[in-house]
């Protein structure tokens, strides 16, 4: 059947007229502040451009999807060259939206024959071949890489700071992943127990004295208690009430930690927190009286680089454990326990798993690796105040564990690297990287829902598709 | 006493905004089972909506406080209403019968994109606005402390009381209120009989969403101030007093509501201002875990 031109207009039209209703007041009337009061500043071309687009991408798109790929990539074509014409547009935003518009236009067009391609190659003996071995080594090439990392002669302070900040979303994801991926419990308070552990460390360590490595355990157990103390009451509830009941926690302790002056001095928050230290050397040129500095102990010259290594190589063992931990845990009788509670709960039940303890040791062992994570950043950062635990982040965290694929550990890695480094790459993303943040985990949801790796197997099937015995095709 | 009444004024007030924003909740809920968590966005839309409306009737040199109110509310419903559609056309839609956690990721990603969307559009400041009340009475005195209501105060009842009415009315009365207590009952027995669901659905968000921006409007003329970040708190508290009400049911949320309304005043005036959103959330946990069907909500039988 001829695909019809006319539906398709009217269609375009509609969206873009939606389009046009829902940014006339917001993007057309910008209220600026004026000596007396509030004023407008007028922003229609912008609107114009962007509704035009709207149209542009909505025509595209339905060509698409009506058999019409080259008339549709033409269309992409174009508003990729509209989008980086030298000409002036109201904002830097405009060239970026219709490029995007774009590109999205010619993926949408190239999609069905890259998926094609991806589907033979795969299918094809050499394809599976490849992927096994891929499937295998990844992991452990990526683990080459990240502990070479401090080493490599391109690496400067600023890659450094990136990568122990990747690392620790890597660990928070991974320690989330736990209580999302596997047990299917979503937490949306997750930065709560990350807060816990912080203030655990920055105050047993400023208060008593304590040095990193002595209050890491520490602050892991109290985190877990939290945890044990927040879900032994709430697990029982269902899904979404977990995710609210999870999300008024978190707020709970974040304005308590603000609230409660005498104890956490408040919005002013805690600092001179000591960092962690390597057999009792400190890292720093002068060391305070009665320790002894690192430069001193191994006679190597001191180096400012030196604490910023140290504190990469504590996060990446850190992250490992994580890891390893949650990669046994998924083997024993709890592990499977978690991954069925997610999958019927009602059928668990039947089969005498007692759902409210399983569902228990993964909100607190998630919640004691949040812990570890936050003593680190504690010491890491050496100064934390409520600030750095708000809603936000816990969404953040919660967007690397599903972008990521709920349940794999390589997608996570690859959703940190993506969601925290790219954004502090390109820093002139900046103030819409939050705006990307939502809208990805949207369209992850619509498009993807398993996620960019979205090959995860089950730990143990009982028909093998490929007619193999179970234990042969056992998960990773 | 005088203190006392003067409390309970201003926790009515707080608590009829709660609960129109609480019943967009419980409406998606009864409907689609699924927290609308971007519905506290929808009502900080409805609140710069608003703001931009008086700006626009200022300019335009409306002065007729009845017309600007009237004007900027049909308005403000109208605009925001569309969101409501948008928003469960682009991201829940396509979400039905995907996992049961799905829909509520992508509201939480709904919620950070209109939140960063506003931002941007509308700068991080907060804006004044929306102060074209003012005045009120004395109700009585006692102690020497004056019990006073604004215009404003009753404007806020006068308008949820007639907007709960006819939604009460809508739901039991008409051709739409049937249709959705059909989808709420079973959803594919009524697509069955020839019940357009998705329409049903679309219109539910359509009329949360208006509801919210009056709850938006009410919000800036009572506080005169509003920013991009209002949602998240309000959204939380109705979405408690939906949750308190038992979620669901209409009289529940504005029930709710209200009592939301009481427990943050009256905790603020008596107890501590700082921890009032503490209590909030308090309450919130312990309905869940010691009544999750609320005070008027029926208990809720999971199927296999």
């Amino acid at each position: 059947m001829e695909p019809r031109l006319a539906p398709m207009l009217k269609d375009a039209a509609i969206t873009a007229f939606v389009a046009a209703a829902l940014g006339i007041f917001i993007v057309g009337f910008r209220t600026v502040d004026i000596g007396t009061g509030l004023g407008f500043e007028y922003h229609f071309v912008d609107l114009a451009i962007a509704v035009a687009t709207v149209f542009c991408g909505r025509l595209g798109l339905s060509l698409a999807a009506n058999g019409r790929r080259w008339p549709s990539m033409a269309l992409g074509a174009v508003l990729i060259l509209v989008g980086i014409a030298p000409m002036r547009m109201p904002s830097d935003f405009l060239h970026w939206f219709v490029a995007l518009a774009g590109v999205l236009l010619i993926g949408r067009g190239i999609s069905p024959w890259a998926t094609d391609a991806v589907t033979s190659v795969q299918a094809s003996p050499s394809g599976e071949r490849a992927r096994e071995v891929g499937t295998k080594w990844f992991g452990w090439m990526l683990l080459a890489a990240a502990v070479l990392l401090p080493f490599m002669p391109f690496v400067d302070q600023k890659t450094m700071d990136l990568s122990v900040l990747i690392l620790t979303y890597v660990m928070l994801g991974w320690g989330l992943n736990i209580v999302v991926g596997l047990a299917g419990l979503l937490d949306l308070g997750y930065v709560a127990f990350y807060a816990v552990g912080a203030y655990s460390y920055a105050l047993l360590s400023t208060q008593f004295g304590l040095g990193f490595w002595a209050v890491l355990p520490i602050a892991g157990m109290i985190a877990a208690l939290f945890g044990v103390l927040l879900g032994f009451p709430v697990l029982r509830l269902r899904g979404d009430y977990l995710a609210i009941v999870t999300l008024g926690f978190g707020e709970i302790i974040r304005l308590v930690l603000l609230n409660w002056v005498d104890l956490t001095n408040g919005p002013a928050g805690i600092g001179s927190i000591p960092g962690p230290t390597l057999f009792g050397a400190v890292f720093s040129e002068t060391p305070p009286a009665g320790q002894r500095s690192f430069s001193e102990m191994t006679g190597i010259a001191f180096d400012a680089n030196h604490r910023l290594i140290y504190l990469y190589y504590i996060i990446l063992l850190l992250a490992l454990i994580t890891n390893a931990f949650t990669q046994r845990m998924r083997r024993l009788p709890v592990g499977r326990a978690w991954e069925a509670l997610r999958e019927d709960e009602i059928a668990c039940r039947a089969l005498g798993i007692n759902p409210t303890n399983t569902k228990l040791t993964a909100f607190a062992i998630g919640a004691m690796f949040a812990g570890f994570a936050g003593s680190f950043f504690a010491a890491k950062q050496r100064f934390i105040s409520p600030e750095s635990f708000v809603f936000i982040e816990s969404a953040i965290i919660l967007a690397i564990v599903v972008l990521g694929g709920m349940g794999s550990q390589i997608g996570i890695v690859l959703a940190a690297v993506l969601l925290i480094g790219l954004p502090e790459w390109f820093r002139e993303l900046g103030s819409y990287r939050m705006l990307a943040f939502g809208l990805a985990m949207v369209l992850i949801m619509v498009f993807r829902p398993r996620g960019i790796v979205a090959h995860r197997r089950p730990s143990i099937l009982l028909h093998p598709p490929n007619g193999r015995p179970p234990y042969l095709g056992g998960g990773r | 006493m005088a203190y006392f009444s003067q409390q309970l004024v201003n926790a009515i007030t707080l608590g009829a905004i709660y609960g129109l924003i609480a019943i967009g909740y419980t409406m998606v809920y009864g409907i689609i089972g699924m927290i609308n968590f971007a519905h506290g966005e929808v009502f900080m839309i409805g609140a710069f909506m608003s703001l931009i409306g008086f700006l626009i009737c200022g300019m335009l040199g409306i002065s007729s406080v009845p017309a600007v109110i009237v004007l900027v509310l049909l308005m403000s419903m109208a605009f925001t209403a569309v969101y409501g559609w948008a928003i469960e056309r682009v991201a829940y839609r396509p979400l039905r019968g995907s996992f049961r956690l799905a829909p509520l990721i992508s509201a939480i990603g709904v919620s950070i994109v209109l939140q960063n969307f506003v931002q941007l559009a509308q700068g991080a400041r907060s804006k004044p606005g929306g102060s074209v009340v003012s005045g009120g009475f004395i109700l009585f005195s006692a102690d020497d402390f004056d019990v006073r209501i604004t215009w404003l105060q009753i404007i806020i009842v006068v308008v949820t009381v007639v907007l709960m009415a006819s939604f009460t009315l809508l739901i039991a009365r008409t051709s739409l209120g049937r249709r959705q207590r059909a989808c709420e009952q079973d959803m594919k027995m009524a697509s069955l009989l020839g019940v357009d669901v998705d329409r049903t659905i679309s219109l539910t968000f359509v009329l949360g969403a208006a509801l919210a921006a009056v709850a938006g409007m009410l919000f800036l003329m009572y506080y005169g101030i509003i920013d991009f970040f209002i949602g998240f708190l309000a959204g939380i508290k109705a979405f408690t007093a939906a949750v308190l009400g038992g979620i669901g049911s209409l009289p529940g949320a504005m029930l709710g509501g209200l009592l939301i309304g009481l427990i943050e005043v009256f905790w603020a005036a008596y107890f501590s201002s700082e921890y009032k959103d503490v209590a909030v959330f308090v309450i919130l946990v312990l309905v869940l875990i010691f009544r999750p069907s609320g005070l008027l909500g029926k208990p809720e039988i999971e199927k296999v």
